[in-house]
């Protein structure tokens, strides 16, 4: 019977098709018509079609771990001898597989609305649940058509051709879905914002509807992200956290319009205001995830993570992405003059502090989408071959984030609707000397600038997040036990700000501490000592292991200093037989201040060639980016958002806001 | 504040923003865009010594030579498009799918003696996989027709070898 689990994969993809396109038809008919069994069927079916897509890949996954070569995805990317973590995540380490993985996401995104959105008005979520199956109806189909994961191939071959060892690691193995869970993710608010136009109608409830989402996306493409970046870090080892790959651009893009789109559904949600502009960030961030999905996994833009491209993926997909992003911006073009703004604020004030936000994070996200697609346009216009790599980005990004930077910690202590400066300035006068300190110290003590620069900037977020939730409890302004009431009072969302901005400055300061980075190339036989960074390195032994799927020359590098030992590390070099590969496997030691990084280069005249890298505050990097998504889900949780909109209830009058 | 004052405020700060980020592209765009030659580019008409550009091409067969200078790894090879190939030192780790007649890209400067000191080597993920950039080059080059198949090895239409255009089999 488990011999036809493929096909009952295969047919139940494209059941899904079918399915999502119904739920598209009902939504639209039953919420123009005001139909409530239609409205209800299409809620339903979007369960029906989760169901069908999780059978779907259901398959696939089991298809990958008992080894039926006969399935042509797993032929191709999976072996008998690979370890089983692997078999499971190689499901999604393919286009084909990682395209399923994707209309997964999406269709669970459609059944959690039909699932928890009782509270919206009916034709509101019927239209949402629409646009989340025809968009889903789309990219099943293009699966179904032309990346079918579940077909068969005669005859079977003896063995897989086994996965790219590259891929082969536990950090990659979560990377995907959790990337992908925040580019679908967004999804919702693009359906919301679509539902919106359609209706001619932005209210705060849709802005409490959008904000969540929007949250919930952003703090799962944050993980994604900073999971993708260490990878690259410990596993291609360059020893480098960000290269400006058109991949890492391509997630970098959603990721700006989403932190700018989940600031200005806060001013929806209490201010009623920046409407017509929220919708407008909501259709750019998932058409740029689109764009970051598929222009990356279709081989147009070329990079280290494409894979294979074929030209019919390349032009249903461009079909698709036309579609859904023209599509949704004819209409918002069409609709948008409906959508009424009613708030009214001045420049200086929280809304206008959101603004200052909304476009500095826009400019640079232009900025980023400019550089990325540039070669592809020069080459397509002028026949020239130009690349745009990571000083363009740095001369570009670093002005624009600075005043984003230094701006931060301001807005936060900014009132809604009218404020003066000199308040929120004097509340930060004393992490501005801090910061100052902080930035004096490492600069004298060190004798550099641009870092010194970033340790500023770093401890002024950090601090000033501190001096916000200080100020909210009114500390040393109110006995310190009202002070300590008042902390326990302060409503999650609070916290959420001060923390994920926080983040970023620890996000910062590892950038800057990045920026005191040592390296050392050297060769050197066994017994020999290289010096870097005040640190001896010595080279202990060299030797050969065995893995599962692969042969292994290990190296031992003892570090020390003045002659007590530090770490020991083993570098190595991985041969992938099947593949006939060879992977670099670099060696970290973390003391959460300072990485101690090695690579095992090649061997000549009996010398290994060894890469060193000293990184002071790397670790710290993807700390700040876990503290950001921590916040983005503190915010989650807060009980506002919880309660449904419409649940407004004659609250007591308490001090939570200061 | 009236709305059509916050408007305006709104749309100068928009403008502000686009305008410099525009102007700060405008400035990269001078100096950090990377151009990617071929060898017979390259021949043709060579940029400037100090400006970086990315060569790529096929790594010569026999051409590869690693040697330790002053304790540190230097590989010496050359880079051919079939047509032209260039001397390129490069003093770090080569790549794990660095291999003789496979597809390279590299970064870097020329010296004044017309050989390349490349900052970065990279070949692709995949022993199969040829540079999109190195392909083109090769078949502008005419040493290479897709259609026919995979590229020929080096061996066969290395210019060093004196060897003539490569065979193309089927056409």
């Amino acid at each position: 019977m488990t011999d036809y689990i493929p096909e009952l994969g295969h047919f139940a993809l494209a059941l899904a098709v079918a399915i999502a396109g119904a739920q598209a038809v009902l939504g639209f008919v039953g919420a123009s018509g005001r139909d409530g069994r239609m409205m209800a069927g299409a809620a339903g079916l979007a369960l029906g079609q989760v169901i069908a897509v999780a059978v779907a890949f259901g398959a696939l996954v089991w298809s990958s771990v008992v080894d039926d070569f006969s399935v042509q995805n797993v032929a191709e990317h999976s072996h008998s001898l690979k370890p089983l973590l692997y078999k499971v995540t190689g499901a999604w380490g393919n286009h084909e597989g990682s395209i399923v993985l994707w209309c997964l996401i999406l269709a669970a995104c459609g059944a959690c609305v039909s699932g928890f959105g009782r509270g919206l008005p009916s034709a509101l979520r019927s239209r949402v649940v629409g646009v989340l199956g025809l968009v889903s109806a789309g990219f099943l189909l293009f699966t179904l058509l032309t990346s079918n994961p579940l077909l068969r191939v005669w005859p079977p071959p003896d063995d897989g051709r086994d996965m790219n060892p590259l891929l082969q690691d536990p950090g990659l193995a979560f990377h995907p879905p959790l990337l992908y869970a925040g580019y679908v993710g967004f999804a919702v608010p693009f359906a919301f914002a679509v539902a919106a136009l359609l209706e001619g109608r932005v209210d705060a409830a849709w802005g409490r509807w959008v904000r969540p989402w929007a949250l919930g996306a952003w703090s799962l493409l944050t993980g994604g992200i900073a999971l993708g970046s260490w990878w690259a870090y410990y596993e291609l080892g360059w020893g480098g956290y960000w290269f400006w790959d058109p991949v890492e651009n391509a997630s970098l893009l959603p990721w700006l319009t989403g932190t700018a789109l989940l600031h200005s559904a806060i001013v929806v949600e209490k201010r009623d205001a920046l409407k017509t502009w929220t919708v407008l960030l909501a259709i750019a961030t998932f058409s740029l995830s689109l764009c970051g999905t598929f222009l990356v996994r279709s081989g147009i833009l070329n990079s280290v993570h494409s894979f294979a491209s074929d030209p019919t993926r390349g032009v249903f997909i461009l079909g698709l992405l036309v579609a859904v992003i023209g599509g949704s911006l004819v209409l918002f073009a069409w609709r948008a003059p409906a959508l009424v703004p009613t708030g009214i604020f001045a420049p200086v004030s929280r809304e206008g502090g959101l603004i200052v936000n909304n476009v500095l994070i826009c400019s640079i996200a232009a900025v980023v989408f400019c550089g990325t697609l540039f070669p592809l346009f020069a080459e397509l216009l002028f026949g020239a071959k130009i690349s745009v790599g990571a000083p363009f980005f740095n001369q570009t990004v670093l002005p624009l984030a600075v005043p984003l930077l230094l701006a931060m910690p301001v807005g936060l202590l900014l009132p809604w609707k009218r404020a003066s400066l000199g308040p929120a300035l004097r509340q930060l006068w004393v992490v501005a000397v801090a910061a100052g300190l902080v930035g004096a110290a490492v600069g004298f003590g060190l004798k550099v600038v641009l870092p010194a620069l970033g340790f500023v900037l770093a401890a002024w977020l950090v601090l000033g997040s501190l001096a916000d939730i200080a100020g909210r409890v009114r500390l040393f302004r109110v006995p310190v036990g009202a002070s300590l009431a008042r902390l326990a009072g302060l409503p999650l969302s609070a916290w959420a700000a001060a923390v994920a901005h926080a983040g970023m400055g620890v996000l910062v300061a590892g950038v800057a501490g990045m920026g005191l980075a040592q390296d050392r190339i050297a060769a050197a036989a066994v017994g020999e000592s290289v010096a870097l960074a005040g640190y001896q390195w010595k080279l202990d032994s060299l030797a050969d292991t065995r893995g599962s799927n692969f042969n292994e020359r290990i190296s031992q590098v003892t570090i020390s200093r003045d002659g007590a030992v530090v770490a020991v590390l083993h570098p190595g070099r991985r041969t992938f037989t099947t593949q006939r590969m060879t992977t670099t496997e670099a060696a970290i030691h973390t003391t959460w201040m300072v990485d101690f990084y090695a690579v095992l280069g090649e061997e000549r005249d009996g010398k290994a060639v060894l890469r060193l890298h000293y990184n002071p505050l790397a670790p710290w990097i993807w700390l700040g980016a876990m503290v950001m998504s921590f916040g983005g889900g503190l915010s989650l949780a807060d009980r506002r958002l919880r309660v449904g909109a419409p649940s407004r209830r004659a609250a007591p009058a308490q001090g939570a806001r200061a | 504040m009236t709305r059509k004052r916050r408007r305006l405020w709104i749309v100068l700060a928009c403008a502000l923003g686009l305008g410099s980020a525009s102007a700060l592209m405008l400035m990269a765009f001078q100096d950090s865009l990377v151009f990617f030659l071929a060898p017979s580019q390259l021949a043709e008409k060579a940029p400037p010594a100090g400006r970086v550009f990315r060569l790529g091409g096929l790594v010569e067969q026999g051409s590869v030579h690693k040697e330790t200078v002053a304790g540190k790894p230097l590989a010496r090879f050359r880079v051919s498009d079939g047509a032209a190939s260039v001397e390129v030192s490069y003093g770090g780790i080569l790549p794990d799918l660095f291999r003789e007649g496979q597809g390279v890209v590299t970064l870097g400067t020329l010296l004044p003696d017309g050989s390349f000191r490349a900052s970065e080597v990279l070949a692709k993920h995949d022993e199969t996989y040829m540079p999109k950039d190195v392909a083109d080059a090769l078949k502008a080059a005419g040493h290479w027709n897709p259609s026919a198949g995979p590229p020929p090895p080096a061996r066969d239409w290395n210019t060093q070898s004196g060897a003539a255009a490569p065979g193309k089999p089927g056409g």
